[in-house]
């Protein structure tokens, strides 16, 4: 289906679907193998000007938005959800900055991340602080012209390859979710180590590990916004990050559906290829209204995103939601369709199964976006009474 | 520093079919690529470039449809580019391409040449030293590392059967690289969003004052007769021993095949 498209956006496009076709689909399956990260892919995206899509050009970026990065989101996912999980965490790590950072700040680091030359991270879940990020136990006191953190963050994507770190900590934890603040850390700060690489079930391209603080002491001037304002900081992050989710989520499915209609054509059983089977068809059919369904949803939301609205969260948790929800049945009915071919390795498509759960648990569960959609369905019914 | 970078546009394949009656590259209804060597070499220019500030232009011989190609450089990073292109020059052998390329050569000015090994279509791998013969300037063929680069002269690694030659030469200087060389850059979207609006400049006969009777078809003095792949050879035998025993051995041998 045609999206009316611009000439740049198709280009984006492109260029995203020829790094995935040409540098990641053939090493997917030995980085997921070997829980590697992807950094010589890293390095074709940042030749690319891809970590630039975003940011504005006066930082050396290109300018473009939400649309442009889901554009690119979705072609990497397409291909592997580790590498594009890499390269959207970047993103999430970066909208602080883009947001909230002084002249200054953004002057010292969107160049080096536009030009891909430095990768980010965003640190806000810890043990004791998933859906509820209100319970963050990660202090950042005040002491002269510095902040020292104190504590650990858990499961950070791009933990450890990052060279920037946007974390939230609590300067006044008597002040509750109005007592968090975000600061940015740089690598190699004292006082700042890494903790495990975590093992998981999918995404195993990706690196995920802890941020462990122990009296790290961070400039003063690295406070994004002011202080106290830690949770607006993270939440309009959030809001903003969202809908690439759901870009994640519209190209894996694209992916997985695109492997079982190949497979299905040329799959011979009681002597016909599977796909002239009814069952098959419907399936095929079903994967197909799911996916248009997802896409049109993403990119509707993510020009919604760029007219400059500011009730963005509740349309962009919709499109986190629905968009990853179908990734995860799509993936799962995809290998289905593939039969025993498609539980074994030798295909893409359960890996791309395992991967796709992921999405329904970061930036948000599913649950949690639900809540929030409601928060603002309650706000909505009230208005109207 | 000034770099030219030849690049040819080819077929997408590397099974090109021969028309069996004109003994010439059949073309039609296949995609064109940028010869795969020629990346490399483009490679090569653009690291020159960063590391020493170079300026690089990419040139190409061919009908206009070539500007694609020249647009996929100028992406990569290319500074600019230069499409020669004239009826005149159609149906050129290597030795009028070469002869034409070297023209244009002189006439932008050139430190440091650069060219794929060969072309995966023709395979002959002549039109890159045949330019530096042309142009009367020194050639390295088959370079696999650029070690370094002075203001006047570059050193270079030439990839031989076995190991590789370290070789010197003045500047301005013909290098043609083999793929070992480096791993070619990805366009970038702001080399794409350049290439876009840039204007190519297009260089006629007329513009390099050439003598109409060296281009093309009628300046071409190759007669194709017949292709075909040479039988590798790969048998050969080791002498060792002292010289004296070694030119015996020598003349036994040559005496039982009947050379002598």
């Amino acid at each position: 289906m045609d999206y009316f498209l611009d000439e740049d956006q198709v280009m984006i496009r492109d260029t995203a679907r020829q790094i995935a076709e040409e540098k990641i689909v053939p090493v997917r399956a030995e980085l997921d193998e070997k829980e590697q990260f992807p950094s010589e892919i890293i390095k074709f995206l940042a030749q690319a000007d891809m970590f630039g899509l975003f940011i504005p050009e006066e930082y050396g970026g290109l300018g473009k938005g939400a649309l442009e990065l889901c554009l690119a989101v979705e072609e990497l996912s397409r291909a592997c959800l580790g590498v594009s999980t890499s390269y959207a965490a970047n993103a999430l790590g970066t909208y602080p900055i883009l947001l909230f950072g002084t002249e200054e700040q953004k002057k010292k680091y969107l160049p080096d991340i536009a030009s891909g030359k430095r990768l980010v991270a965003f640190g806000l879940t810890e043990a004791n602080a998933g859906s509820d990020a209100a319970g963050i136990q990660t202090t950042a006191t005040k002491s002269g012209t510095e902040y020292i953190l104190n504590g650990t963050k858990q499961w950070i994507t791009n933990g450890g390859e990052a060279e920037i770190y946007t974390v939230i900590a609590m300067t006044d934890k008597s002040r509750g979710a109005r007592g968090a603040s975000a600061l940015i850390v740089e690598k190699d700060t004292p006082g700042f180590t890494f903790g495990k690489k975590e093992k998981k079930m999918g995404i195993r391209a990706s690196s995920t590990c802890e941020l462990v603080f122990d009296d790290c002491h961070v400039p003063k001037d690295n406070i994004l916004g002011r202080d106290g304002m830690g949770f607006i900081v993270a939440m309009k992050t959030l809001d903003k990050s969202r809908t690439g989710v759901g870009a994640q989520g519209v190209g894996v499915a694209q992916g997985a559906f695109e492997e079982a209609g190949k497979f299905a054509r040329s799959r011979v059983q009681f002597e016909k290829p599977i796909i002239s089977f009814q069952a098959i068809q419907h399936m095929l059919a079903d994967m197909a209204i799911q996916i248009e369904a997802a896409r049109a949803l993403v990119y509707s939301v993510a020009r919604y995103v760029d007219s400059g609205a500011k009730d963005i969260t509740k349309v962009s948790a919709i499109a986190k939601t629905f968009a990853t929800d179908i990734a995860m049945r799509v993936t799962t009915d995809a290998l289905q369709v593939m039969g025993g071919s498609g539980y074994m390795r030798d295909y893409p498509v359960e890996k791309m199964m395992r991967d796709a759960k992921i999405l329904q648990i970061y930036e948000g569960t599913n649950q949690i976006q639900r809540n929030v959609i409601c928060q603002s369905l309650i706000k909505e019914f009230s208005r109207n009474v | 520093m000034k770099i030219i970078v030849c690049i040819k546009q080819v077929p997408d394949t590397s099974e090109v079919r021969i028309n069996p009656e004109t003994n010439t590259l059949i073309r039609d209804g296949v995609p064109s690529i940028i010869n795969p060597f020629d990346l490399h070499a483009v490679e090569a220019a653009l690291s020159i470039k960063d590391a020493l500030n170079a300026e690089v232009t990419v040139l190409t011989m061919g009908p206009p449809q070539a500007e694609v190609s020249l647009k996929e450089v100028i992406a990569m990073g290319a500074d600019a580019a230069v499409l020669l292109t004239d009826r005149a020059f159609a149906g050129s052998d290597t030795w009028a391409t070469a002869y034409t390329l070297a023209a244009a050569i002189k006439f932008l000015g050139a430190d440091i040449v650069l060219c794929g090994k060969q072309a995966i279509d023709g395979d002959t791998a002549q039109v890159g030293p045949a330019i530096a013969e042309f142009m009367d300037i020194p050639h390295i063929s088959y370079v696999s590392k650029i070690e370094s680069i002075s203001g006047d002269s570059i050193t270079v690694r030439r990839l031989m059967d076995e190991g590789y030659d370290i070789v010197e030469a003045p500047l301005p200087v013909l290098l043609t690289v083999v793929k070992e060389l480096n791993q070619p850059r990805m366009a970038s979207l702001k080399g794409k969003m350049r290439a876009k609006k840039l204007e190519i400049r297009r260089l006629t006969y007329k513009d390099l004052s050439l003598d109409e009777n060296n281009l093309g078809l009628k300046g071409s003095p190759t007669r194709v007769k017949n292709i075909f792949a040479p039988e590798m050879k790969k048998d050969r035998i080791v002498i060792g021993g002292t010289p004296e025993e070694q030119t015996d051995e020598l003349i036994s041998i040559l005496k039982a095949i009947k050379c002598i």
